[in-house]
């Protein structure tokens, strides 16, 4: 039978497959906005699982939430991006240093 | 027993496709292996009876955000040579980092559960329950203002990304609108004295 610590283990791996996306992708733009999707549909599975749990739909309007504020980010990134790509002609994180911090 | 082998089997592909988005060499695949992750995650949400978040993963993710992505990495020319520059330098910490969160999360949720016993889910809904109805009725009563700030992070973000991306060429033909407002009569029209002539 299926309970909540599969649903939290799998969300666990997903977020550690992710961090460590982020660790080996870390001169790509893309790749990382891409592992924090990835976050955060890790984060919605707990979300989610936790509410079949206690039976509350209260965490489904949560990630419904989620959802829309990561839609908005995914966007500005992209956006960003491209602006980025226009004016360095790479996606380098590295040629990320104008402001030299 | 179906809804473990279906566990199984969507919860492995996902791991797959989630292992495909981090090591694929080239953008394009991995973005495809997310869009693959993300129908293998809504599978799973609909069996933890999230049906609208299920299909609202679908619409807005892969019909919306990952379409965006795979036309960002379509547009840009991508040195991929280049961005995998240290990817085998970082691989063994990036792996032990992630071994060692998987072990904790493991740990605390399946091994010292504080005596909570966490495989008996709240009673199944009943037959012909309907998940969207009881969601809208939340999202429009309690959560109103919440949901309207939304609509207006929404609106932020395309405003934000419009003007972001926006760009002036030379040559480019564009309304001034205050101008357009602040023209008087007197720029426009000119009153002649002409001398009208005798028709014979």
């Amino acid at each position: 039978m299926i309970g909540l610590p599969h649903f939290l283990v799998l969300a666990g791996v997903l977020f550690s497959i992710a961090v460590a996306g982020i660790f080996l992708n870390r001169k790509n733009v893309i790749v990382l906005l891409m592992c924090i999707e990835l976050m955060l549909l890790a984060v919605n599975f707990n979300f989610v699982a936790f509410s079949r749990w206690l039976g509350d739909l209260n965490g489904q309007v949560f990630v419904f939430f989620i959802l829309t504020v990561a839609a908005a980010e995914s966007a500005i990134g992209l956006a960003i991006l491209v602006v980025l790509f226009r004016e360095r002609r790479s996606i380098n994180v590295d040629s990320l240093n104008r402001m030299r911090g | 027993m179906l809804t473990t082998i279906l566990f199984y089997v969507f919860a492995s592909v996902l791991v797959g496709a989630a292992l495909g988005v981090v090591l694929c060499k080239n953008p394009v695949h991995a973005a495809l292996s997310l869009v693959l992750a993300f129908f293998n995650s809504a599978a799973l949400w609909l069996l933890l009876q999230a049906e609208f978040l299920g299909i609202v993963l679908v619409l807005v993710y892969v019909g919306a955000v990952m379409v965006l992505f795979l036309f960002v990495v379509m547009m840009l020319d991508i040195n991929i040579a280049q961005m995998r520059e240290g990817f085998t330098r970082y691989a063994p910490l990036g792996a032990l980092v992630a071994a060692i969160m998987v072990a904790e999360i493991t740990y605390v949720v399946w091994v010292r559960h504080l005596g909570i016993d966490l495989s008996v889910w709240a009673p199944a809904m009943p037959a012909g329950f309907s998940n969207t109805k009881a969601l809208g009725a939340v999202l429009y009563t309690d959560y109103l203002l919440p949901f309207q700030l939304a609509a207006v992070v929404l609106l932020v973000a395309i405003v934000g990304a419009i003007s972001l991306t926006m760009r002036k060429r030379a040559g480019y033909k564009q309304q001034d609108i205050a101008a357009q407002v602040a023209v008087r009569w007197q720029d426009r029209v000119r009153i002649m004295k002409v001398d009208s002539e005798q028709v014979r």
